[in-house]
């Protein structure tokens, strides 16, 4: 079938297929250009090629069962993903979370962000040549996610950030791990700072390169650092707070032209800010009394004790479920019962915490939000992340829709390269920062 | 004096049709009549209203209801800081509703979207296509009746 492009191409211009297999396209989407020499008169973009149907399967599953789904739209940034999902859900249940939950959730979502802003400008830098910032910025990369796969267990699928809270409390060693990873990071942007603000090559490619203005960004729905490079303000932390950004001290870097540069500049500076909250954030964190129960009795002593009599002794959980003990909830998790999973101890130890269990995750049963919709948005790595859920009163959304900020950055591609040339299209792809598997859904 | 809330505004300007206008957990939100949806979206795109970003587009299936679909807008005004929710109900044999191509750029991809995964059509949008299926898919996957293992590969699965 042909496509647009393909039945209003002039005879005398040239017809090229520009991904989905090409590395700058990153694997996922594919670019029709109606060429005249090197200049691009016209041009279609077709997406859908990572489409798995995310709206749908989420329609089947339960508000807790779908978490891990959202760990896979941007996947380099999956806690803010979490966030939104799961901040549209409490605010659906009205559950109020404790404190030292919202610090950590605040902590994590910021790292989030500096990866995310990392992964996208190093691959811009990359596909304009730069392959040394790459490589700097993937170091930096592998120290936030140190501290992230420490925390949550995972490098990227994490789904830490659960309803009413957090999966697990921070470990000892955190705030050691967060120092070195934010010295890092700091060192790699001043060296990516030195290497390419003045590069003349890289200045080249990205200055006055697809020029977006203030008006057209916001006719076409842009949000987060692209909007803000066209001079806009507005940052879904600042407009409308959530969590505790409010009682943090940051700022909203702005662009001045709204190209390919000011687009590398706005992440350069965010991550900066980033930076300033994680350090506040990982300050102001109200302490925890409760530590690791280091002189408990074994899980297998407790369950086999639990036949007899009721425990009534600490129980001391395996490593790999550290932070979640039952005793720690308080600091990570909402009290209200029925919201979030029971402690393992109780469950495997008392008649009540089994019951509790069941009634968590039998089906029918578990989060049952009230019949009604609603809409939460976070700031994401790319722009505002909203959820759109109808609730009809099951323990299964009726309708759950992302608003993923890519797809309409994306959807001004052909706007911003028509005119350009062929070479022109790698900077402005890499610069808006496409993720498939949020744009695609 | 007491500024008038944007509903009650709404309420005044289009008396016959706003059907109904409510606030929900903080959401604002309007349903307005299907036929209405221009007029209303020009107007609160337009000045002093200023909702001008188109935020969200996307439809609802409401299986065995009556009109069974239900599109929702999320607007939002940079001016006055504020997000505004639009709802307007389809019935199943006449899926035609206005496109806001004309207002937003953005409603090009996201009514394609709609088109794509539940069947709705709009009128007056350029290059109406199907935008992550494929040509040649049938049915419209978001839709409640189809069914969730449904597969319709482009090429044959191996055994």
């Amino acid at each position: 079938m042909p496509t647009r492009i393909q039945k209003q191409a002039r005879q005398d211009t040239m017809l090229l297929n520009m991904g989905p297999s090409h590395p700058a396209m990153h694997g996922t989407i594919r670019i029709m250009l109606e060429l005249d020499g090197e200049r691009i008169l016209n041009s279609e973009v077709e997406v859908g090629y990572l489409h798995r149907g995310f709206e749908k399967t989420c329609e089947h599953r339960t508000y807790f069962n779908l978490l891990p789904y959202t760990d896979r739209l941007n996947y380099v940034s999956p806690l803010i993903n979490n966030l939104a999902y799961v901040m549209t859900v409490e605010k659906m249940l009205g559950v109020v979370i404790p404190e030292r939950a919202q610090f950590i959730r605040v902590l994590m979502c910021e790292l989030s962000r500096i990866s995310d802003h990392l992964t996208c400008l190093a691959a811009m830098a990359m596909e304009c040549g730069a392959f040394t910032v790459f490589l700097y910025k993937m170091k930096a990369r592998e120290f936030i996610w140190d501290v992230i796969e420490q925390t949550t267990g995972a490098r990227m699928t994490t789904s830490y950030i659960r309803i009413g809270g957090v999966r697990a409390d921070l470990h000892s060693d955190f705030d050691t791990v967060l120092k070195k990873a934010v010295e890092e990071t700091r060192l790699v942007l001043k060296d990516v700072h030195g290497l390419l603000d003045k590069n003349k090559i890289f200045l080249n490619r990205t200055r006055d390169v697809a020029v977006m203005s203030a008006q057209d960004a916001i006719a076409y729905g842009w949000t987060g650092p692209c909007l803000r490079s066209t001079g806009v303000l507005y940052d879904v932390r600042k407009a409308h707070p959530y969590l505790v950004y409010d009682r943090l001290n940051w700022e909203v870097p702005l662009g001045e032209r709204g190209d390919n540069f000011d687009r590398y500049l706005v992440r350069m500076q965010e991550m900066e800010q980033s930076l300033r909250i994680v350090e506040q954030a990982a300050v102001h964190l109200p302490k925890t009394a409760r530590g690791l129960i280091a002189d408990g009795i074994e899980p297998a002593v407790a369950i086999k004790e639990s036949r007899q009599r009721r425990v009534r002794k600490a129980i001391a959980l395996s490593p790999n479920l550290e932070g979640s003990e039952g005793w720690r909830y308080p600091d990570i998790l909402a009290s209200a019962t029925g919201y979030v999973v029971p402690p393992k101890e109780e469950t495997y130890t008392s008649i009540e915490g089994l019951i509790n269990h069941f009634k968590f995750f039998m089906r029918g049963h578990g989060i049952r939000p009230p019949k009604g919709e609603v809409y939460f948005a976070v700031e994401g790595g790319n722009g505002e992340l909203g959820f759109y859920i109808v609730s009809d009163g099951t323990d299964r959304p009726y309708r759950l829709h992302l608003r993923a900020p890519c797809f309409h950055v994306v959807a001004a591609l052909e706007h911003l390269i028509r005119g350009r040339y062929v070479a022109d299209i790698i900077p402005t792809f890499g610069s808006m920062n496409m993720i498939g598997g949020e744009l695609d859904r | 004096m007491e500024e008038k809330k944007i509903l009650e505004r709404l309420r005044e300007k289009f008396p016959a049709e706003v059907e109904e206008t409510a606030s929900s957990l903080g959401d604002d939100l309007a349903v307005i009549d299907k036929g209405a949806v221009l007029p209303v979206m020009t107007y609160l795109k337009g000045k002093p209203e200023d909702y001008a970003m188109l935020l969200d587009l996307t439809c609802v299936d409401y299986r065995g209801e009556e009109p069974r679909f239900e599109m929702v807008y999320h607007l939002f005004s940079l001016t006055h800081n504020k997000r505004l929710r639009i709802k307007t109900r389809l019935p199943e044999s006449d899926l035609l509703i206005a496109s806001l191509t004309s207002l937003w750029k953005n409603a090009d991809w996201l009514e394609r979207e709609v088109y794509d995964l539940f069947g709705v059509n709009f009128e007056g949008h350029p290059d109406l296509r199907r935008l992550f299926m494929y040509d040649g898919f049938e049915g419209y996957p978001l839709r409640k009746d189809y069914p969730l293992r449904r597969r319709q590969p482009l090429i044959r699965l191996k055994d």
